[in-house]
């Protein structure tokens, strides 16, 4: 998607109308003819600052050792386990809430990435009205706004699948739908890339369907189901409205219901602060795990700034 | 070979089968019971709503209300409707004009910075939505940084949490505006260099080939990123009631969300759900025929 040299180090101008030798050209990356626009290169950094710091010092009062959001009292880890009871550690609904996010990003990850992998490399060969049809539902599925979808979700298990109550079975099944959409598009798209050449190759050299995908399709695959896992699990630990519509008691609600219902009306107090860092902390580590495995996968392949894309669900 | 083909498809059938079997199950007939809820009855004794599954048994009970409370003589819905339209245009433009300048710059002249850039870009995607109002609820807090610094320019503490437009509005920008400049960045920096290089050979200065050459060029990235902005913001409940939380600022969301708990009042939750999804399908349908053209053109 984007343009990146075969080293990957640095993105090759896409034309250079200035008769310039090649060494010169990569020397001077897209070099506008105008002059350096430091009008907004100061925007985009004033944008960055407003978008980032902020997070930056929720992070820092985290470790502050008091209650004040503003007057930094020293660095303390009482509001993660040293404090007997108001820490997330020593917090019961708290720390229920870390296992519950926990629990829910790995059994949707590993519940979703299957079946919608199967999904894709099902609907890639199999041509016919059914199957466009179950094709589109599940791109409305990866539109429909999450309330409407969070509403529907709510709906049927009180009404009609009543025997998944409200808690861990309902917020699986409703995240596992709301995500299934991501490795089936992510696959289906590097499967369209990849073309039909390997397994025929393959099938001529005498595999049959099951060592095709075990051996050929699967490892090309890789990446793709890769980035579309990492997706799926950092998505559920930053999911909201399905979790807050499908939880039903302190047991079954994940940290972002947490920080909702504890804080507005602002009385969280820093405990809250500790737990939106663990989340981001969380979400950090498989995303970091998460570029690391994508470039050993697709084998230096593709470029650092494709991997981050990928994961990011904008490759 | 014929023998093969004939077997091949009923592989692959059987591998498309499960993920379809849920689409049905789980996203389909939920879809369809809010419908049913929206078409049915209540049940007087457990204030309760009833799924109504055949469509010849429909009543119109829960639709006529809906259409009272946003059309009638004490119309409360109706101010709440244009409420959420304010405020989703709003928020919109103000993520256009603030967005678009960031992803043009990454996209024409972040050169060989263009990876940092991404990454802070791409950061709030990874940072819970939850976590990053949590931190402007410390600083919008009575006590918190932007009242002290108000107050360092003489301004008086402003209660910016106690139920503000502008807070709202605010919350909607900062919550949504890194899609925008993500979708917006994917398309500019499809940009043919070639096309600008031309504008500028035929004497175009740097302001009239933006406006010649780039912004007709972004009108299908801005359509797509404003679109990916306003699908969530006009079914969100969660940054108006922690930024604000009041009645006098609560949008269509807050309305669907509330009537969620409220014995008596699920089956016209349903009704506004679906008169939301309809209003959403054809802007839904829009982004998902876009995205595959542009899929397909890569």
């Amino acid at each position: 998607m984007t343009a990146t040299s075969s080293a990957g180090t640095s993105p090759a101008p896409a034309t250079t109308a200035d008769p310039v030798s090649p060494v010169k050209a990569r020397r001077l990356p897209r070099r506008s003819p105008w002059g350096h626009p430091w009008f907004l290169e100061g925007f985009i950094w004033l944008y960055l600052l407003w978008s980032l710091a902020p997070i930056a010092i929720a992070v820092l009062f985290s470790v502050n050792n008091g209650r004040s959001q503003s007057a930094w009292q020293g660095f303390s880890w009482r509001w993660y386990f040293t404090d007997h009871t108001n820490s997330v550690l020593h917090n019961p609904q708290l720390h229920a809430a870390v296992s519950q996010t926990v629990r829910l990003s790995v059994l949707t990850t590993l519940i979703a990435v299957p079946l919608g992998v199967a999904f894709a490399l099902g609907l890639n060969r199999w041509r016919g009205g059914l199957p466009a049809t179950f094709n589109f539902v599940m791109l409305l599925s990866y539109v429909i706004p999450e309330l409407i979808f969070g509403v529907s979700m709510f709906f049927v298990f009180t009404t009609l699948f009543t025997s998944v109550h409200l808690g861990t079975l309902a917020e699986v099944l409703g995240l596992v739908t709301w995500n299934v959409s991501w490795p089936a598009i992510i696959v289906a798209a590097r499967l369209a890339t990849l073309g039909r050449q390997y397994e025929e190759a393959a099938a001529d050299l005498g595999a049959n369907q099951f060592q095709v995908i075990r051996r050929v399709l699967l490892p090309l695959l890789a990446p793709a189901i890769f980035a579309s896992a990492v997706l799926v699990f950092s998505g559920v630990i930053d999911d909201f409205v399905i979790v807050d519509l499908l939880s039903s008691s302190a047991g079954n609600t994940p940290m972002s219901v947490i920080i909702y219902t504890t804080q507005h009306g602002g009385n969280g107090g820093p405990a809250l602060n500790a737990l939106g860092s663990i989340m981001l902390a969380m979400s950090l580590v498989i995303v970091i795990l998460g570029y690391v495995g994508y470039r050993l996968l697709s084998r230096g392949e593709r470029g650092g700034l494709d991997a981050l894309t990928a994961i990011a669900g904008e490759g | 070979m014929t023998a093969k083909k004939a077997t091949a498809p009923r592989f692959w059938i059987a591998l498309a089968v499960p993920g379809m079997i849920w689409l049905l199950v789980l996203f389909i007939v939920p879809v369809y019971a809010v419908l049913a809820i929206a078409m049915g009855k209540l049940d007087q004794m457990l204030e309760a709503p009833v799924a109504v599954w055949s469509p010849l048994d429909w009543s119109s009970s829960n639709v006529i209300d809906v259409w009272r409370d946003i059309f009638g003589s004490a119309s409360f819905a109706g101010p709440i409707l244009a409420r959420t339209i304010a405020y989703t245009a709003i928020a919109a433009l103000v993520c256009l004009l603030i967005g678009y300048p960031c992803a043009y710059f990454v996209a024409r002249f972040a050169g060989r910075r263009k990876g940092l850039f991404l990454v802070l870009l791409i950061a709030p995607f990874w940072i819970s939505y939850m976590m990053r109002m949590l931190a402007w609820i410390d600083l919008l807090a009575t006590g918190g940084y932007v009242n002290k610094a108000l107050g360092w320019l003489g301004i008086g503490p402003v209660n910016w949490l106690g139920g503000h437009s502008v807070t709202v509005v605010f919350g909607l920008v900062y919550g949504y505006i890194p899609y925008l400049i993500m979708v917006l960045f994917a398309g500019l920096d499809r940009i043919d260099g070639s096309l600008l290089e031309a504008g500028r050979d035929l004497g175009l200065g740097r302001v009239r080939t933006f406006i010649h050459v780039t912004l007709p060029l972004s009108r299908q990235p801005i359509l797509t990123g404003l679109l990916i902005t306003v699908l969530p913001m006009l079914g969100d409940y969660y940054t108006n009631q922690m930024l604000s939380g009041a009645a006098h600022t609560s949008m269509i969301g807050n309305l669907i969300q509330g009537q969620l708990g409220t014995p008596g009042l699920e089956g016209q939750g349903a009704v506004l759900s679906l008169l939301l999804l309809l209003v959403l399908l054809i802007p839904m349908v829009y982004y998902v025929i876009a995205t595959n053209r542009e899929a397909a053109s890569r």
